[in-house]
Order: C-alpha cells, then sequence, then structure tokens
C-alpha cells in the first residue's frame, strides 16, 4: 500500500516538473515568434519609407540616378526575399541598409538637400527604422539562443524531443558591421 | 532580474502596509490625547486606517499622474517630438517590452529625466527640455535605456510608492505640528482636562516632529543608490554602447542648474539628483539619494574600454554653437 502511494506521489511531481519544462519551452517559443514579428514591422515600415525618400530627393539628385536605382532594386529583393526564411531575408535585408547608407552619403554632398525640412524627418524616420530593427534583431537572436539552449540542453532536450519543438535560426548582423575596416594607404 | 522585480514588489506591499500602520497608529495616539480615552483613539485609528488604505490605493494606481503633474510635465506624441519619442521605441523593442511607454517633457532648462508608474504596461517617461538640446541622439538613447531598465524591473512602482506615500507622511506630520502648536498654545488658558489634553498633544507634536524629517530622509533612504547602478548597467545591456551614457552622465554632471519643478519626494526619481543644493563632495553621504555620478561615468568607462578622454567632446554641444536657437545658415538674412 505505502510503497503504491509513494510510486503515485513519484509520478505526479514527476508530472509537474515534465508540465512545467513543457510550457516553459512553449513561452520561450513564442517570445521568439514575437520577436519576429517585432523584426517584421520594423522591416515593413523601412519598406514604406523608401518610396517617400527616393520621391523626396529624386529631384535634387539627378546626377546619382544610380545610387537611387540601387535602393529601389534593393528594396524590391528585400520585399521578396520575404517569404524565404530569416536567413534569406537578413542578407536581403542586409544589403538594403547597404545601398541605404551609400544613399545618405551622397546627401551629404548636397546642401539644399540637407537643408530639407521633408528630407530631415525621413532621414530621423529612417535613422529610428534602422536602430528598431538592429535592436529587434537583438532582442530575437537573445530570446533565440535561450530558446536553443532549452532544446538541446539536458533535461529539456527530452521533452523538446517528444513535442517536436526545433531550434530556429538567428538573424545575421550585416556582414560590414562584424568586419574590421580595411584602410587603403595610397 | 526577475530577482529584482521580486525584491520591487514585495518591498512596494510592505511600504504600504507600513504606511497605513504608521498613520493608524498615529491615529490612535491624536485620538486617545484629543477625544480622550480607548475609545476616541481606536475612532481616530479607524478613520485613519481608511485614510491612508484609500491613500494607499489611490497612491498605486494613479501616483504616477500625481508625480507628473508635480513635475509639470506635458505629454507629447510623435508628431510633436519625433526623435524623443523613436528613440523611447527603440529602447522599448530593445528591452522587449509589451508596449511604448507614455513619453512627457519638462519645459525646463536643467537637464534631467525620470521614469514612473506602476509596471512596464502602465508607465511614463519624462525628460526636461535641456537634455533634449544637451544631448545628441546616442547620449539621448542612454539616458532612455537607463529609464527603460527602471520600469522593466519595477523600480517605477517603488519609487513612486516612496515618493507619494512618505511625502504625504512629511506633509501630515508637518500639518498636525503647526495645528497643535497653535491649537494647543490657544487652550492653555481653559481648564484642568483641557490642559492636561493640551500637554499630551504637544508630547505629540514633538514625536511628529521628529517623525517628519525622518520620514523625508527615509525616502531618500529607502531608495538605495545600487538601484542607480543597477539601472545603468542594464541599460548599456539594451544599447551595448556604455560611452553614450557616460557622456550623457558627464554633460548633465556639468550643468550647475537645479530643477525647480523637483522636490524632495520627487527627488529620488530622476537620473541625477535634480536638487544640487549641496557642495560635491567625493564621498557618499549615507542619505544620497543618488550614487556620486563620477564613480557612475568611471564604471561605465571601465565598461567602454576608454579613458575619460572619451568623455571630452560631447558632438552637440561642440558642434552647436551656445545660443541654440541659431537661424540655419540659408535662411539668414544678410542685415
Amino acid at each position: 500500500m505505502i510503497a503504491v502511494i509513494i510510486i503515485i506521489v513519484i509520478l505526479v511531481v514527476l508530472g509537474i516538473i515534465f508540465a512545467g519544462m513543457y510550457n516553459s519551452l512553449v513561452g520561450r517559443r513564442n517570445r521568439v515568434d514575437n520577436a519576429w514579428s517585432q523584426i517584421d514591422v520594423q522591416l515593413k515600415r523601412r519598406h514604406d519609407l523608401i518610396p517617400n525618400l527616393v520621391e523626396a530627393v529624386k529631384d535634387y539628385m539627378s546626377y546619382e540616378q544610380e545610387t537611387l536605382t540601387n535602393v529601389t532594386a534593393a528594396r524590391s529583393a528585400a520585399i521578396n526575399a520575404g517569404s524565404q526564411g530569416p536567413q534569406a531575408q537578413a542578407q536581403a535585408e542586409n544589403m538594403l541598409t547597404e545601398s541605404l547608407k551609400s544613399l545618405f552619403a551622397v546627401v551629404e554632398n548636397y546642401p539644399d538637400l540637407k537643408a530639407n525640412q521633408n528630407v530631415l524627418s525621413l532621414q530621423e524616420e529612417l535613422t529610428a527604422t534602422e536602430n528598431k530593427i538592429s535592436f529587434a534583431r537583438q532582442f530575437y537572436n537573445d530570446s533565440v539562443l535561450t530558446y536553443n539552449n532549452k532544446i538541446q540542453m539536458f533535461p529539456s532536450n527530452v521533452i523538446a524531443g517528444m513535442f517536436n519543438f526545433t531550434t530556429r535560426q538567428f538573424f545575421e548582423a550585416p556582414e560590414g558591421d562584424r568586419e574590421v575596416p580595411k584602410v587603403d594607404l595610397r | 532580474m526577475y530577482e529584482q522585480i521580486r525584491r520591487n514588489r514585495r518591498a512596494s506591499w510592505l511600504l504600504m502596509g507600513f504606511v497605513t500602520a504608521l498613520l493608524a497608529a498615529l491615529g490612535f495616539a491624536i485620538g486617545a490625547a484629543v477625544l480622550g480615552g480607548t475609545r476616541g483613539g481606536i475612532g481616530l485609528l479607524g478613520v485613519f486606517g481608511i485614510a491612508a488604505i484609500a491613500w494607499s490605493v489611490l497612491a498605486y494606481y494613479s501616483g504616477d499622474k500625481m508625480v507628473l503633474a508635480v513635475s509639470g510635465a506635458r505629454q507629447v506624441t510623435h508628431e510633436s517630438e519625433p526623435q524623443l519619442f523613436n528613440v523611447v521605441e527603440e529602447m522599448t523593442i530593445a528591452a522587449g517590452l509589451p508596449n511604448v511607454p507614455a513619453v512627457y517633457v519638462i519645459e525646463e532648462a536643467a537637464p534631467n529625466a525620470f521614469a514612473t508608474g506602476r509596471d512596464p504596461q502602465h508607465s511614463s517617461i519624462a525628460v526636461t527640455r535641456g537634455l533634449m538640446q544637451m544631448l545628441d541622439r546616442e547620449e539621448l538613447q542612454g539616458v532612455m535605456a537607463h529609464e527603460m531598465s527602471h520600469i522593466r524591473n519595477y523600480d517605477i512602482r517603488f519609487a513612486t510608492l516612496v515618493g507619494i506615500l512618505v511625502g504625504m507622511i512629511a506633509l501630515v506630520a508637518d500639518f498636525f505640528l503647526r495645528w497643535s502648536f497653535w491649537g494647543g498654545t490657544g487652550r492653555r488658558r481653559g481648564g484642568d482636562s483641557n490642559d492636561q489634553a493640551g500637554a499630551i498633544l504637544m508630547v505629540v507634536a514633538i514625536v511628529l516632529a521628529i517623525l517628519a524629517p525622518l520620514a523625508a530622509y527615509s525616502v531618500q533612504f529607502a531608495i538605495s543608490r545600487r538601484r542607480e547602478y543597477l539601472a545603468d548597467a542594464s541599460g548599456v545591456e539594451l544599447t551595448r554602447n556604455p560611452l553614450g551614457l557616460a557622456r550623457a552622465l558627464n554633460d548633465i554632471a556639468a550643468d550647475p542648474r537645479p530643477l525647480r519643478h523637483a522636490n524632495r519626494a520627487t527627488a529620488h526619481l530622476y537620473i541625477e539628483n535634480p536638487l544640487k543644493n549641496k557642495k560635491t563632495k567625493e564621498v557618499s553621504g549615507v542619505f544620497d539619494t543618488h550614487p556620486p555620478i563620477h564613480k557612475r561615468i568611471a564604471i561605465l568607462l571601465e565598461m567602454a574600454h576608454v579613458g575619460p578622454e572619451a568623455l571630452a567632446p560631447s558632438r552637440k554641444t561642440a558642434a552647436l554653437p551656445p545660443p541654440h536657437d541659431a537661424p540655419p545658415p540659408p535662411a539668414a538674412p544678410p542685415a
């Protein structure tokens, strides 16, 4: 009789631990999904802002058609990559970031543009959106890290295997941000 | 961080309980003295107790509104202050908080900022106009990350309650001190029993006279200076840029102006002591609300692996001529 009670107690305790680990896995997976949707919101916002910026600057920059075309092309590529998973999307979005950087570098050469209120406020919005993307990416990657750790570490990996929790991909930072800038002294 | 949240929640409940008990005891003392006997004491105990509970509930749910009103803060939108609003949004995203705090501006030149509210869903951040004019985007980001950390770990709940509840004790004590002083002297000419009551009242008044400054000191003492260090560190965790906050604190420390809208009850909420009435000391006093700002800057510089020379050129203060309202070159008229 006592043996039966002990077994029941052990089973109940195991069940509680089991449920706790399962719930924590679900919570972390939801946080990753939520963090991803935050990135998505900001990426879409950037896609929406770019046509306005191109429209605002194109009359001033008739000699810089190539820069503008690059931005527009990178934007379409990024929108198309949206359905191809974090890695492909990260790559396309990073291309877009680079093309925007060179556009803003060119804007610096046009005093008229730098004084234009419309361009200034668009620039602030795009800067903010860039920052939001990188902070959302930071939060997403942190969430993915803790989630993947949970899935791969014992004992929660047992439950993760049973219920088919799979690891998530990181959203990689742009290549340029990690490399040491090359200095050409000539 | 979760440990800090739990500690703040517990401290908030303890504070509300403590203040209610203290006011109820005060009610008993005054009741026993004025109305006479245990019955009068218990009667006033009930009245004070209920009032204290009501005040605690009010402080919990609208303490943030009171603090903002006292500070002369005005709510702004994305349209009116795009950069400030964007920076707050960026930090909200970095902290992974569910919604963006309400953003307020205090129209004063002294640079400072604070956060208030009861939890991340009900929170506000207020900055002074002077802070916005003085700091560049990176520095502003550092300050907002510091405030966001206070919001994220529920410092705002405890700090707001301390401001409202302890501030009120000082107020009540002050009021009764004055009232009993005038009342007591007026009644001195009455009969014997009144004389006795007057004497007890004087004792209560003396006790209150000691209690009032003690309450005010405990405002400062309860807010452990460790919270500021902690918020600095977790703010850097959000921006990953210790230098931004270090430069911002350096600029704030360099400004000698006190904030007119701040008082002893709200001073501990700000990122740096807004009263600035004390001489700058190297050693920190027991009752200081804020750790010495030079120490905070030194810690941040250490995180950034740079020396104090990195502080020197604050880009915005260096780039802008002293009068901030200088017109842009193309718009300047020839004469």
